[in-house]
């Protein structure tokens, strides 16, 4: 009985029709994803009721670009949706993406939030800011570089130094005053930790809550988020977002964005996605749900700018900011700032 | 207990090469193939790399990973060990009350993943949790920082989660080993007047001592391969160093350095595994074993034997899932049901379960042929198809990656060559994929407890089978799988609850819209909302306790049976070779 091999043959014909791609499809998009599902589902949801096309999805959210390109030239993946510029823009020196027939020669969509060869683009916007305690710190507004104050000792909590965000972040003050500046700042950060990083951004306002630290870093959306959640409204409700920006610069921000994989089976459906995310209705339901900023420019940022304000970005383009991801993460280490 | 040599020697049998050879053989080149191609993938990436970043990673990362890790194993083996050992030896030795029921409970936490006990946890005792709020308002605290408490988030923290959950490896082989083999050496220290406390560390704890180094093995093996737990609780591990120098770096090479550098140090643990244990294995006796008999206990000692035992239950197991079951009925009554359980609940179960068909047929094939033949080859063979159960899921899945996708792509390209369609990646899509990847993985569990059925079934049976006349494959089916068949069985329910749990290589290679219970738990985790995934992690934790209980009974009733898994990867043929 289970000593015939022919058990594990049938076990494999049974998973090959299940096998959504072995054979002829209706119409179909595949979308690889490092986004969580549940954050782009309805608008998925909407482009499929608009157009009748059916959206697959794998969440993925670490290792889709090696896995893409290991799949090569029968991969299934259309689209490509990520959180993080730089993760974009690895995909591009991988090579597995192409630029669409039709992403950006219509949109307004600022040139620092896509590619310049047009493989990708910003879907939504957010920023990393500073969270602060509503009793404890008087502050609207704070600099990046003033977290290193020593004024701010055992008040300070964030996430791990390696997450991607705060890479980005790190990138970014490294763009802005280069690495010997940057490691400076890093170093006095670290001094005025409350605790070791851990956890999440929403964890952050956890903490500022329980007390444990005043000011801690996080993204935008979370905030929205944690309003909207039964559980973790009393989070939300405990901090305000300061208004953060550098020194003769502006906000940190970083993007979700979309790509079209090089090798997409369902080129034209890809295509009509990209355009979908990038529309009216997709633009304003994203930003609504997920209390993000639209990328487009004209569609309006009420609801997000009534918690937040209105977005100021950092001059700095998403792609040079990218570049300096490696030295952030080597800093990261050489500071021990995570120990 | 008696030695017993094995007497087979390759081509020994009448008929030489017979198709019953064949199938041992195409056996073990796929266990071997199964191992070394992600190991060669994974070797040629580190070897490929010329950015620099391993130098930069060997002299910041590596020192202070690798000295977390070490004390977060050293703090596991330690935690473990002593409760593992303790519980089993005061639930055999002694009689208190609750005896019977916790002797099976003990069991119980290997129904518990590690990356949910690590969320539980933080739950409840993190800042901001009901237990410091309690804590902080008996003692008119106003914040956290007036009145600090030791974080969950810490190496400590870690230590404690992690052997909460895995001091079952070491509970069911000591007390396997306590049940089958100490009757008449604790009777007869008895008699001469020894004291309980005596009896334990003069006679029962050296005799215990393989079976603590192996299930301890289990439980580092286990830690090592952590990621989800070890993030969460801020613990900076080698695993996780390898996966932002992956990510964050970008140095895919780096990572593999350092996964490979990991291999390594594994290697070197379970070498050192086989030393403590001397070469002492389980070799079975004719008489069957008898149990010792045990003594009452009274007041103040019956309850501390009783807390003792309790302990860990309560922290493994009845605590997490107490906390999972009330945030399930909550969102239940919410309606916050994920439409996409039920689904997720039949693709679980299915690829655990034709995983575990897979992997029982392979690993079955492997063992015999290491007990069939015989040789250096088989041996060898068996050894290092056990080794994927050491390298972390991550790593493993993504060495996997480039071998999967080109096979993938030369069935794609063939069909495309002979019908002009275009049928896309068939392994990745289909999901078998998935279940290639948990051979690699847990092919040693398998093979470890099917070893140790063999061991139960003398060699001299298999001389006479070879007198009468039988060849090679009617040993095998007429002598060895009637006597098997519960081994087998053990092996089919270890290899199912590891499966059902598996995380990371399910999220690497999944095809589309596929989703397991452990990929709603991550989904939601990884928004920071994990209670929402409570009810997935309440199913997991549910299936799990069916194959669990089963083991628990057979270790209770078959105590040979149910020795545990990794014995494979740490040499155990060769210990029975050189029975003591």
């Amino acid at each position: 009985m289970l000593h015939r091999p022919f058990s594990r043959v049938l076990a494999a014909a049974a998973f090959l029709t299940l096998s959504p791609q072995a054979f002829a499809q209706t119409d179909v998009v595949n979308v690889y994803t490092s986004r969580e599902p549940a954050l782009i589902k309805p608008a998925l949801d909407a482009f499929t009721q608009a157009t009748a096309i059916k959206v697959n999805t794998v969440f993925i959210q670490n290792g889709l670009e090696e896995r893409v390109k290991a799949e090569g030239a029968n991969s299934p993946a259309d689209i490509i949706i990520t959180v993080d510029a730089a993760k974009l823009v690895n995909a591009v020196d991988l090579g597995i993406l192409q630029k669409p027939s039709n992403m950006l020669t219509e949109a307004a969509i600022a040139p620092s939030l896509r590619d310049p060869e047009g493989r990708w683009s910003a879907v939504t916007l957010r920023s990393r800011v500073v969270y602060a305690s509503k009793d404890r710190v008087k502050e609207n507004a704070i600099h990046y570089e003033d977290l290193a104050d020593p004024k701010w000792k055992g008040k300070i909590c964030i996430r791990s130094g390696q997450h991607p965000y705060n890479i980005s972040l790190i990138a970014a003050m490294i763009a802005h005053h280069g690495v010997e500046k940057t490691e400076a700042w890093l170093r006095g950060v670290k001094a005025n930790l409350a605790k070791k990083p851990s956890g999440g951004d929403r964890d952050v306002a956890k903490d500022i809550l329980a007390g444990v630290c005043d000011i801690g870093i996080g993204n935008t959306y979370y905030v929205g988020l944690m309003l909207k959640d039964k559980d973790q409204r009393a989070w939300g409700e405990a901090i305000k977002v300061l208004d953060s920006t550098f020194k003769n610069g502006g906000t940190h921000v970083n993007i979700s964005g979309v790509g079209l994989a090089k090798n997409a089976p369902n080129k034209a459906n890809a295509e009509k996605l990209i355009g979908f995310l990038l529309s009216d209705q997709a633009q304003v339901m994203l930003a609504t749900l997920n209390e993000e900023y639209p990328v487009r420019a004209g569609i309006s940022t009420v609801t997000t700018e009534k918690l937040f304000g209105p977005i100021k970005p950092d001059s700095f383009s998403l792609i040079q900011i990218a570049n300096q991801r490696k030295k952030a993460s080597e800093l990261v280490d050489k500071v021990g700032f995570d120990q | 207990m008696t030695a017993q040599q094995p007497l087979s020697r390759p081509g020994a049998t009448r008929g030489g090469f017979s198709s019953s050879h064949a199938r041992l053989y195409a056996g073990m080149a796929a266990g071997v193939l199964l191992i070394a191609l992600p190991l060669f993938t994974l070797m040629q990436l580190a070897l490929s790399d010329d950015s620099g970043s391993l130098t930069h990673v060997v002299s910041t990362v590596l020192p202070q990973a690798t000295r977390e890790t070490a004390l977060l194993l050293a703090g596991v083996a330690v935690l473990t060990a002593v409760f593992g050992t303790g519980s089993a030896w005061l639930v055999t030795a002694f009689e208190f009350p609750l005896r019977r029921v916790l002797a099976i409970a003990l069991v119980l936490p290997l129904a518990m993943p590690t990356y949910i006990a690590a969320a539980v946890y933080v739950e409840w005792l993190d800042a901001a949790g009901p237990v410091q709020r309690f804590i902080r308002m008996l003692v008119g605290a106003p914040t956290a920082a007036a009145f600090p408490l030791p974080s969950i988030r810490s190496l400590p923290g870690a230590i404690f989660v992690m052997s909460a959950v895995l001091y079952p490896y070491v509970y069911l082989s000591t007390r396997a080993l306590f049940t089958m083999q100490s009757a008449s050496l604790i009777e007869a220290a008895r008699s001469l007047g020894a004291k309980p406390a005596r009896i334990f560390w003069r006679v029962a704890l050296p005799l215990a001592r393989p079976a603590i180094a192996l299930g301890v093995s289990l439980c580092l093996l286990e830690t090592l391969n952590d990621i989800g737990a070890s993030e969460f609780l801020g613990v900076r591990t080698l695993t996780l160093s390898v996966m932002t120098t992956w990510l964050n770096r970008g140095s895919l090479e780096g990572a593999a350095a350092i996964a490979c550098a990991m291999l390594i140090v594994v290697i070197a643990l379970i070498l050192v595994e086989m030393r403590a244990r001397g070469n002492r294995g389980f070799t079975s006796s004719v008489k069957r074993p008898r149990a010792v008999a045990p003594k009452t206990l009274k007041g103040a000692q019956a309850i501390g034997a009783l807390s003792f035992c309790a302990a860990p239950v309560i922290v493994g197991f009845i605590v997490p899932a107490t906390f999972l079951s009330i945030q399930a009925m909550q969102r239940t009554v919410r309606g916050q049901i994920d439409p996409m359980i039920f689904d997720a609940l039949l693709m679980t179960v299915l690829l655990a379960g034709a995983a575990t068909i897979g992997i029982l047929l392979l690993a079955s094939t492997i063992a015999a042929s290491q007990r069939l033949l015989g040789t250096a080859l088989s041996r060898g063979v068996a050894r290092f198809a056990a080794l994927g159960y050491a390298v972390p899921g991550t790593v493993l899945a993504l060495g996997l990656l480039t071998p999967i996708a080109f096979f993938d792509n030369q069935i794609a390209n063939l069909w495309r060559a002979v019908t002009g369609e275009r049928i896309g990646l068939v392994l990745t899509g289909s999901g078998l994929a998935i279940i290639i990847a948990y051979h690699a993985r847990f092919l040693g569990i398998a093979i470890g407890a099917i070893e140790n059925g063999y061991a139960r079934i003398s060699p001299h049976l298999d001389d006479a089978a070879r007198m009468l006349g039988r060849s090679l494959g009617g040993i095998r089916r007429d002598v060895h799988q009637p006597l098997i068949r519960p081994a087998l069985g053990t092996a089919a329910l270890l290899v199912f609850v590891d499966a059902m749990k598996e995380l990371p290589a399910t999220l690497l290679l999944r095809p589309l819209n596929v989703e397991t219970l452990a990929t709603l738990v991550y989904a939601d985790a990884a928004r920071g909302v994990f209670e929402a995934g409570s009810l997935a992690a309440l199913l997991i934790v549910l299936i799990g306790l069916g194959p669990i209980m089963l083991i628990a009974r057979a270790n209770r009733s078959e105590p040979a049976d149910a020795l545990l898994a990794a014995s494979a990867a740490t040499g155990d043929a060769k210990a029975r070779d050189n029975p003591v």
